[in-house]
């Protein structure tokens, strides 16, 4: 497709469906905006009326309980209409197929759709069938994209270090399978970070992962050398013994965030993690309490994140 | 079609004069972004006023969010005391159809429940589209009603009044 | 029936011929070319000036889904379509539902196919039964009944062991075996080459040494037992080197790629455009090229379309759970014309890919023009072209990645055993 499906004709957002090709200027839009939206979490009223009147249906073809709410709570801040659809486990299993789900849906006048689904391009394939005032969010598909992650994640950098052209960061665990790492990557060569880093073993690195824009380590204290930023990736419980590793106990040990490893980075770093946390497997129970853990205002931040990419999303006529 | 335009200073001069007796070391001051914002800057500091100002921006209650969407350059508002009981002095440049000045009334009122609100303008260009009226103005003009009028700040900080034609 | 077609260019690959030469067809055969046999009085007479007079196209590879997956498509859609591409003669792969391995099955679908009367169906059967990998197929007995050669379709054959017994089988009857080579294990899961590409959409990748170790161990089969191996739809560069040189070695290999592998890469994934899911996946540029270079050089012998209709359910999904293939029967000749455009080929070096060579590898008597050869004929305007359209196709199956392109050669008549089974219309 020569057009950017996210994109209307006059360069607006149209879907958020990944960070990869979305402009400079509209990334820093959505930061920026978000940061008007941490302020009025703060109030006594933490309500704003912008999408009075407009139904957002989350469709988790994928459960995840805590995105969904998340969503749900920014939808709500900002006075829509919230429909939470489990699919997992109804339709889909009856035989209908995805965009027979969202046509139904749609015809229940739904102004936006937040998509979770298990397939890399399911968000894609509903932004491509649906009609111009329906609005698209991935959620998360397959290993594609998590965009809202990737910018609350980017937020967060920018909350803490201000500028992103002097930053390295390190991207650390399970990228291979990580819609996470992916979304963060995009977000940060795209803002200008000169250096990012992806640590892991052979076998959680996708190939040609150096093609995303990323040095690639896999001894981890020589890529946590003097970095500004440290992303931790969770480790699915399926994926710790098997032919990719031979144990959870052999990952921390050679890439489980401790105290120890952390002190090679810069002495102000910021350790972050997408949640939900294995303790004891990619992060010492230490750092993930200590005073360089960024990963509770992550949470709070990302709810702002998310308010500020529906309220871009659902207003102006279409 | 000539409007004279006033000297924005001397408007606001006699703003602050109409100010001076009404205000008391309790008045909460809030300003809209942006041109609100800027002459309640100077009122601020030229009543002597005690409680931090706040500053309003309003993209998020405008009622044209469904046709034009977010505006651009949101700072956020910043009510940095309590609204609760106060009677505060809202303050905006432009009093024009009353639009802005409903969704600045609403977003206050989402920070707190205020003993009262009075509204201190700089131009009133009439226009109204809504039943709204402010209790102290610094000039009246009669500007068309496709015409834009606009308060701009020099880096001297002095405030002039521009008028573009509309179109 | 007596046609003369005049005032056409024939371009004969197989006999090196390319030049304006009418064509006598006579009793369903070639009669003569140049100037007319004796006595010569055409019933018909077709004007191909300006036209290319071509033997009738052979495809290694056409799914025609009959029997078992008729939602797809039926005999009646596919053949015609196949005559509307210029496609005289086709081999079907026997993963059909249930497959080709047993002889009633065959011997059913070539009656129902040559009681069409449209391009000739040509089995391929299964090589193990029920294409499970496990137990040889009756090869002896469906021979007779009509298999010009034997399979597993995309089923794989987990277990090599079972691979040899069956390609000493094979070499004890004679009979060709044609594999597509991919190591099941390591494509596990996978829907696209394992790439930047994949890397950047987050699809599961097939990584191009599933296809590599596959081909080192038949190539190694081979030189054990002597079987006439023709690998189907090769996609690697690698791949491409390890036939040459297997060929070198004098081993006695064969092999085809897609049409569509020789035009698009992993790039035209883009925003997973599901018409791009093929088998094998679409691999890199730099294998897309070899590929290419391979067919000029002879390394690779044949182009077939591949030809696999999927109805529009099964492509409206998220890449990886969409069905994957593509209609092929009627781009084959352009995709290959085009192939000759880009390659600044001459055309008769390029339709030699899919007509005398193809047909060599099949063991039939078509594929070129020669005098008492069947009048498999195909005539058609290599200076036109046409827009790939859902409406344009003939096929059941609408789902291409060329849809909306515009591209050469339109065919303008179809003769099929001296008789005329396609004519386009005005």
């Amino acid at each position: 497709m020569a057009r950017n499906l996210q994109l209307n004709e006059k360069g607006e957002l149209q879907h958020l469906l990944t960070i990869e090709g979305l402009p400079r200027e509209i990334i820093v839009r959505i930061l920026d905006t978000a940061a008007s939206f941490v302020g009025v979490t703060e109030r006594e009223v933490k309500k704003v009326p912008l999408l009075r009147g407009k139904s957002v249906f989350n469709l988790f073809f994928e459960a995840s309980t805590r995105t969904r709410t998340t969503f749900e709570i920014a939808a709500k801040r900002l006075s829509a209409d919230v429909i939470n659809l489990n699919i997992s486990t109804s339709s889909q299993s009856k035989g209908e197929t995805l965009l027979d789900t969202i046509d139904n849906l749609a015809a229940m006048h739904a102004d936006m759709f937040v998509v979770r689904h298990a397939a890399s391009g399911a968000a894609h394939l509903i932004a491509r069938h649906v009609a111009p005032h329906h609005h698209v969010i991935n959620a998360g598909d397959g290993r594609h994209a998590h965009p809202t992650q990737g910018l609350l994640d980017a937020y967060t950098i920018r909350h803490y270090k201000q500028d992103f052209t002097r930053l390295s960061v390190a991207v650390v665990g399970d990228i291979l399978h990580s819609r996470v790492a992916r979304s963060l990557i995009h977000a940060l060569t795209t803002l200008g970070t000169p250096d990012v880093r992806a640590i892991g073993p052979q076998t959680l690195l996708p190939t040609g992962v150096e093609s995303l824009g990323v040095r690639v380590f896999h001894d981890m204290r020589e890529g946590l050398r003097d970095v500004d930023v440290i992303v931790m990736l969770r480790l699915q419980n399926e994926r710790m013994k098997g032919p990719l590793l031979p144990s959870a106990q052999e990952f921390f040990k050679c890439y489980g965030l401790t105290a120890e490893k952390l002190a090679v980075a810069k002495p102000d770093a910021i350790v972050m993690h997408p949640g939900p946390m294995n303790r004891g497997v990619e992060i010492d129970s230490m750092v993930a309490d200590g005073r360089q853990a960024v990963i509770l205002p992550q949470v709070t931040f990302g709810i702002a994140v998310r308010m500020a990419v529906m309220s871009l999303l659902g207003g102006g006529a279409a | 079609m000539s409007v004279a335009l006033p000297d924005a200073e001397r408007v606001y001069a006699e703003l602050v004069r109409q100010l001076e007796p009404l205000v008391t070391p309790e008045t909460g001051m809030v300003g809209i972004q942006t041109g609100g914002a800027w002459v309640a800057e100077r009122l601020h500091r030229d009543l002597g006023l005690v409680v931090p100002l706040g500053t309003l921006n309003i993209s998020f209650y405008r009622d044209d969010y469904a046709s034009s969407g977010l505006h651009a350059n949101v700072r956020p508002s910043q009510i940095p005391f309590d609204v609760n009981g106060r009677r505060l002095l809202l303050v905006d440049d432009v009093l024009f159809t009353g639009r802005t000045v409903r969704g600045a009334m609403n977003e206050l009122f989402d920070y707190g429940r205020p003993e009262s609100i009075g509204l201190v303008v700089l131009v009133d260009r009439g226009g109204r589209q809504l039943p709204i009226c402010a209790q102290i103005v610094g000039a009246t003009l009669a500007v068309p009603a496709g015409a834009k009028l606009d308060l701009r700040r020099d880096g001297a900080g002095r405030l002039s009044l521009h008028l573009e034609p509309g179109g | 029936m007596k046609i003369h077609v005049r005032g056409g260019r024939l371009v004969d690959p197989q006999h090196r011929i390319d030049g304006v030469r009418d064509l006598f067809v006579a009793e369903g055969r070639v009669a003569g070319a140049g100037v007319a046999p004796a006595g010569f009085r055409a019933d018909h007479v077709i004007d191909a000036t300006g036209l290319v007079v071509a033997p009738g196209l052979v495809d290694l590879a056409a799914r025609l889904r009959e029997p078992g997956l008729e939602y797809k498509a039926t005999l009646d859609s596919e053949l015609y379509a196949a005559v509307a591409g210029g496609v005289t003669s086709l081999a079907c792969p026997p993963d059909t539902d249930p497959p080709l391995d047993e002889p009633g099955l065959v011997e059913m679908l070539k009656r129902r196919a040559l009681s069409r009367n449209l391009a000739h169906v040509h089995p391929v059967g299964a090589l193990t039964a029920k294409l499970e990998g496990a137990r040889l197929a009756e090869m002896a007995t469906l021979r007779d009944a009509g298999c010009v050669a034997f399979s597993q379709a995309d089923a794989p054959i987990a277990d090599t062991a079972v691979l040899w017994r069956a390609l000493q089988y094979a070499a004890t009857l004679g009979l060709p075996v044609w594999l597509r080579p991919q190591d099941p294990m390591l494509a596990r899961d996978g829907v696209a080459h394992d790439g930047e590409v994949a890397t950047r959409l987050g699809l599961p990748g097939i990584p191009a040494f599933a296809e590599t170790i596959a081909v080192g161990t038949i190539l190694e089969l081979v030189r054990a037992t002597g079987t006439r191996v023709h690998l189907c739809r090769l996609s690697t560069a690698a791949a491409a080197a390890m036939v040459r040189a297997a060929k070198a070695d004098g081993l006695p290999v064969t092999c085809d790629v897609g049409a569509h592998h020789v035009h698009l890469s992993e790039v035209d994934l883009a925003a997973y455009d599901s018409h791009c899911n093929l088998v094998p996946p679409l691999r890199s540029l730099r294998d897309r090229d070899a590929l290419r270079a391979g067919l000029a050089d002879g390394t690779i012998d044949a182009i077939c379309s591949d030809h696999t209709p999927v109805d529009e359910d099964a492509k409206q999904m998220p890449f990886g759970e969409s069905a994957p293939g593509a209609t092929g029967l009627e781009l084959l000749l352009p995709l290959t014309l085009k192939w000759a455009a880009e390659h600044k080929l001459a055309l008769a070096d390029a339709l030699a890919r899919v007509t005398c060579e193809p047909a060599r590898i099949l063991g039939i008597e078509a594929g070129h023009l020669g005098a008492g050869a069947p009048a498999d004929v195909c005539i058609f305007d290599p200076g036109a072209y046409v827009k790939v359209t859902p409406a344009m196709l003939k096929s059941q199956g609408k789902n291409t990645p060329f849809l909306g392109y515009e591209l050469p050669g339109r065919v303008r008549c179809t003769l099929v055993a001296g008789t005329v089974r396609y004519e386009a219309g005005a």
